[in-house]
């Protein structure tokens, strides 16, 4: 990974910045989140990408369809509970075969403290999986950029949708109790 | 009222008003949402660079704003109905935020929806920081903005009040995988 001003690669969130750099992302749609904070803020800093709220995930499907169509990569960045949003409009993915990358920040599964989380949480991937999105997931920070990398290289190889689930493990627990 | 009077209504029927939008296109890209929009731009002439949605209702404006941010040197335009453009709403606001200068929307409306009632979208988009926005009632103010979509500044949103005819559908390639890759062949991308 080449050296990036401001990047701190001794960090994983760094590190999977890194890797969007590395492979041309050009568009980041995101939906504000605690748990993509980081990433938001070095993609909002670059002066190369542009950083795209969204007010809703589904949104960040069509932005992502519509770069490619353009010629340049995406990313999209939610929370798991944004993942519920974006069923009908994974059928633009799908039809069309779009390449798409999904990080996704979990939520509702590992030591939460709100339950209202837990519903979405607990059924992000199998919905995903229903929506014929390949599904990784990152338990440990030694091993994000290396799987953010593998659903990049099949996503856009391939042309097919991918989503990174980045365990609230790995985000860190705690950091949602007060 | 005028819309119930044919001899005073100055509206333009809805595939009029498509061949006007398109009559100069240039290097215009185009993208459609599902239903009329899309018969209606098949029904001017098919086109590589027409990106038609037959689905994912809510979509269109989105698409446009990403393939205006990807090729900012060339004109994009998104077509597509109230009811397409009230399901995915939020996107004014996104899309009010960016304001690509290559990016303009058209919107139409037949059936009743909420902007028969009390929604008025050229305020909505005006609020989510459109700077330039059309209410267009007939064919003068729509060839006035399709004279604007070639040297605009900024996005434009233009909101075109159609008759509620139903012309016979016209009906393009529905083949998603095809209408991607010649669209992207047609501007070089692939």
């Amino acid at each position: 990974m080449r050296a990036l001003a401001g990047v701190h690669l001794t960090d994983w969130r760094d590190q999977v910045f890194a890797v969007l750099k590395a492979a041309e992302i050009l568009q980041v749609g995101y939906v504000p989140d605690a748990g993509h904070a980081r990433l938001i803020e070095l993609c909002r800093d670059d002066p190369d990408m542009r950083a795209v709220p969204l007010t809703t995930e589904e949104e960040g499907v069509a932005l992502a369809a519509g770069a490619w169509l353009g010629g340049q990569r995406a990313a999209l960045l939610m929370q798991s509970s944004g993942v519920g949003n974006c069923i009908n409009i994974l059928s633009l993915t799908k039809t069309c075969r779009f390449p798409l990358l999904m990080l996704v920040a979990m939520r509702g599964e590992w030591a939460e403290f709100n339950p209202w989380q837990v519903p979405m949480g607990s059924k992000t991937q199998a919905a995903l999986e229903l929506c014929d999105v390949l599904v990784y997931r990152v338990e440990r920070p030694e091993e994000a950029a290396e799987i953010v990398t593998a659903a990049l290289d099949i996503a856009y190889n391939g042309d097919l949708a991918t989503a990174v689930l980045l365990a609230q493990r790995l985000i860190g627990a705690k950091r949602w109790v007060k | 009222m005028i819309a119930n009077d044919p001899n005073l209504d100055r509206r333009l029927d809805r595939r009029s008003a498509m061949r006007i939008l398109l009559e100069n296109r240039g290097d215009l890209l185009l993208v459609t949402g599902l239903g009329s929009t899309t018969w209606d731009a098949a029904a001017v002439g098919d086109d590589d660079r027409n990106f038609y949605l037959w689905g994912a209702m809510g979509a269109a404006a989105m698409i446009g704003l990403g393939l205006a941010i990807a090729q900012p040197d060339r004109r994009v335009l998104v077509v597509t109905g109230d009811g397409e453009m009230l399901m995915g709403l939020g996107a004014l606001a996104t899309i009010g935020v960016q304001r690509p200068p290559n990016g303009h929307y058209g919107e139409t409306g037949m059936q009743a929806s909420h902007t028969a009632e009390s929604v008025e979208l050229v305020a909505v988009a005006r609020a989510c920081g459109f700077r330039e926005t059309f209410d267009i009632i007939d064919e003068i103010g729509l060839r006035d903005f399709a004279a604007r979509l070639n040297n605009a500044a900024t996005t434009l949103f233009a909101r075109i009040a159609i008759r509620t005819d139903e012309p016979p559908r016209v009906l393009p390639p529905r083949d998603g995988v095809l209408l991607k890759t010649r669209f992207r062949r047609a501007i070089g991308a692939e």
